[in-house]
């Protein structure tokens, strides 16, 4: 990890227009990311995460300030900054070989022969774990599936930056916890910039270098950056007793749930959102019931 | 062993347990559904009296179809014959004198009933497919395009719920205005009904793929974004397999209504088919007459039925959409 800047936000406000004039989502974000660190966005939903991440993909255009990778400014999308998008968005009617595929035939068109695209879209497969289902289609295969598939098509375009918008959100615990082992085996490989925005408390802390956590919406913008010094490679049942571990995770949740609690969660509205399946990290049995409670609370909210 | 054979037959469609109340469901119900149907023709028709004579039941229109098949096969029959006696004729003058000229000439008789439904299918399938070529481009261009869309699609609105019959007499005009040539491919009268089938079942197709490109999922058109894909590439990869679904529920939609226009167009324009076979019956007022037109309907029906279920059949192999139920 260098200690060079290599995608730098400054300044970044965006403002959407609405019917009722324009919608101020973002104001002065700024952010300095070092290249190979892996940064976890976090925040209560709606706060603006995604349109962060938008952003820096180039998919939504900041109306204020900007966003350098390298010291050039982004201003379009590219397979430079691969997206893994929450909900896979794999072409249903290609297998996940295919789909992975077509991204690797638009990248290398000019500098792989066809047996290299190949080896490569297969090596990508194999790296989340997918040989044994290359050929089949996303309805064919589980949640957990198409998301690693998505992650190899966003690995297989050897991104600078790889932006995962809530990747794992969407996924049973269990599921979950496989598929942040994987991401730690590959990031440890690769050594990739990543920023990943995510709801859960324990995969931010488990996963990052740092934690950015965001505060609310409207006008949301970083609140605190969160440094996690925990050495590498980490394991979750041994972290579960670790105090450091728990200092992190008590530091996240104390933002999120003192410092940015959102005015209808401390009038004590009552629960409307579907139960979330509960984490199954085991770190969470050593949880006092009041961060348990407060947990239970930001899913229910996220 | 018999459990696997079932397994074995299970993805044909067949049901899990081949008892008696699935065969009934399958075989017994379509089947009364039918047989009660003739009952109720049969004793209605013995009540209808026309000019005529008796409305056509059952028994007659199965023995005016017979009629119509004897019919066809005299016709050829008479054909063969003229063509042998032309060869017979020609070889004789030829071992007379190798150098004399000889004529052919091609075989001029009455087309019949199933020379009829032979040339509606063709003038169909072309009218149609015409339809087909212009609309999925011009769909997926208005699709694409906000403001194409909001432009045409008053335009498209307006001509959508046009009855051919409003359009022939000016189709017919134009083509015999614009459509001269000494030696022409194809006949006026072909042209006339190619073209008001296409302008009359264009319009299904156009709209669902005009829809069916536009509700794309910004999820796949970011993932295009992110890859840069080209315009053509993006359409090509992403556009086209992800409206497929839609172009086919228009393409079905056409094809229905294109069967309908055509049998109109030809009543109406005198255009060779089964729409003038029906007319010309009707003209000739025997006492045959309305059961062989009774004998079209039911061609008309089951030439219609079948080229739905054709299109189904591609619509179900092409779609990506398993979640969809296609029937
Ligand atoms: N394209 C858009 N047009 C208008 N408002 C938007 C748009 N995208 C996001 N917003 C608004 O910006 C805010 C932040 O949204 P988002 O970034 O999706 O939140 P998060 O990902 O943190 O849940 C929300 O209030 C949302 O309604
Ligand atoms: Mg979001």
């Amino acid at each position: 990890m260098s200690t060079k800047t290599h995608l730098e936000l400054t300044g970044v406000d965006i403002d959407f227009p609405t019917p009722s004039g324009p919608f101020k989502a973002l104001s002065n974000v700024n952010l300095k990311i070092k290249r190979g660190e892996f940064v976890s966005l976090i925040g209560h939903s709606g706060c603006g995460k995604s349109t962060v991440l938008n952003i820096v993909a180039g998919l939504y255009q900041a109306t204020k300030g900007g966003v350098l990778l390298d010291g050039k400014e982004v201003n379009e999308p590219g397979p430079e900054r691969a997206v893994v998008f929450q909900n896979h968005s794999l072409l249903p009617w290609l297998s996940a070989y295919e789909n992975v595929e077509l991204a690797v035939k638009q990248v290398f068109k000019n500098s792989k022969t066809k047996a290299e695209m190949k080896e490569w879209i297969e090596h990508n497969l194999h790296l989340v774990h997918m040989d044994h289902a290359m050929h089949k289609r996303p309805d064919e295969i589980s949640g957990g599936m198409k998301q690693r598939v998505g992650i190899a098509r966003a690995l297989a375009m050897e991104p600078t930056v790889m932006l995962m918008d809530e990747p794992f959100g969407a996924l049973d615990a269990l599921t979950r916890a496989h598929l942040q082992d994987s991401l730690m085996e590959i990031q440890a490989d690769l050594n990739n910039t990543v920023i990943m925005i995510t709801h859960d408390v324990d995969e931010a802390v488990l996963l990052s270098d740092r934690i950015v956590m965001m505060t609310n919406g409207p006008a949301a913008t970083v609140g605190e950056i969160l440094d996690v010094k925990l050495e590498r490679p980490r394991h979750r049942l041994e972290l579960a007793d670790d105090p450091e571990y728990n200092h992190y995770r008590a530091a996240v949740l104390s933002f999120l749930y003192e410092k940015q609690r959102k005015p209808d969660e401390a009038a004590g509205q009552p629960e409307k959102n579907e139960k979330k399946a509960k984490s199954n990290n085991p770190a969470q049995k050593v949880l006092n019931t009041k961060q348990q409670d407060a947990e239970q609370r930001g899913e229910e909210a996220a | 062993m018999s459990s696997m054979a079932l397994k074995l037959l299970k993805p044909l469609g067949f049901p899990d347990k081949l008892n008696l109340a699935s065969l009934i469901k399958a075989l017994v119900v379509p089947m009364s559904g039918i047989l009660i149907f003739l009952f109720i023709w049969n004793i209605g028709a013995r009540n209808i009296h026309t000019s005529l004579g008796e409305f056509p039941g059952p028994a007659q229109v199965y023995e005016q179809s017979k009629n119509l098949l004897n019919e066809h096969n005299r016709e050829r029959q008479k054909e063969a014959d003229f063509y042998q006696r032309q060869d017979d004729r020609n070889a004789k003058k030829l071992a007379k004198n190798p150098d004399a000229e000889i004529k052919i000439r091609s075989y001029t008789g009455k087309a019949t009933f199933i020379d009829q439904i032979g040339t509606s299918l063709v003038t169909v399938l072309a009218g149609f497919f015409a339809a087909s070529l212009i609309a999925i481009p011009a769909g997926i261009v208005i699709g694409l395009n906000k403001t194409l869309y909001s432009a045409f699609n008053p335009v498209i609105q307006l001509f959508k719920p046009v009855s051919p019959l409003a359009w022939l007499p000016l189709v017919t005009m134009v083509v015999s205005a614009v459509y001269v040539s000494d030696d022409p491919m194809f006949a006026k009268s072909f042209v006339t009904s190619l073209i008001t089938v296409s302008l009359c079942c264009l319009w299904p197709t156009l709209l669902n793929t005009a829809v069916g490109v536009s509700t794309i999922s910004s999820d796949l058109n970011n993932v295009s974004k992110v890859l840069r894909l080209s315009w053509l590439t993006h359409v090509i990869k992403i556009v086209i397999p992800s409206a497929i679904p839609m172009i086919f529920t228009g393409l079905r939609l056409s094809l229905g209504i294109a069967w309908m226009v055509l049998i109109a167009a030809e009543m109406l324009a005198q255009n060779p088919g089964l729409g003038k076979f029906v007319w010309d019956e009707f003209q000739n007022g025997s006492s045959n007459s309305l059961g062989r037109i009774m004998v079209a309907v039911i061609v008309i029906g089951l030439i219609g039925f079948m080229l739905d279920r054709i299109m189904l059949m591609l619509q179900k192999k092409v779609s990506w959409d398993k979640s969809q139920e296609l029937r």
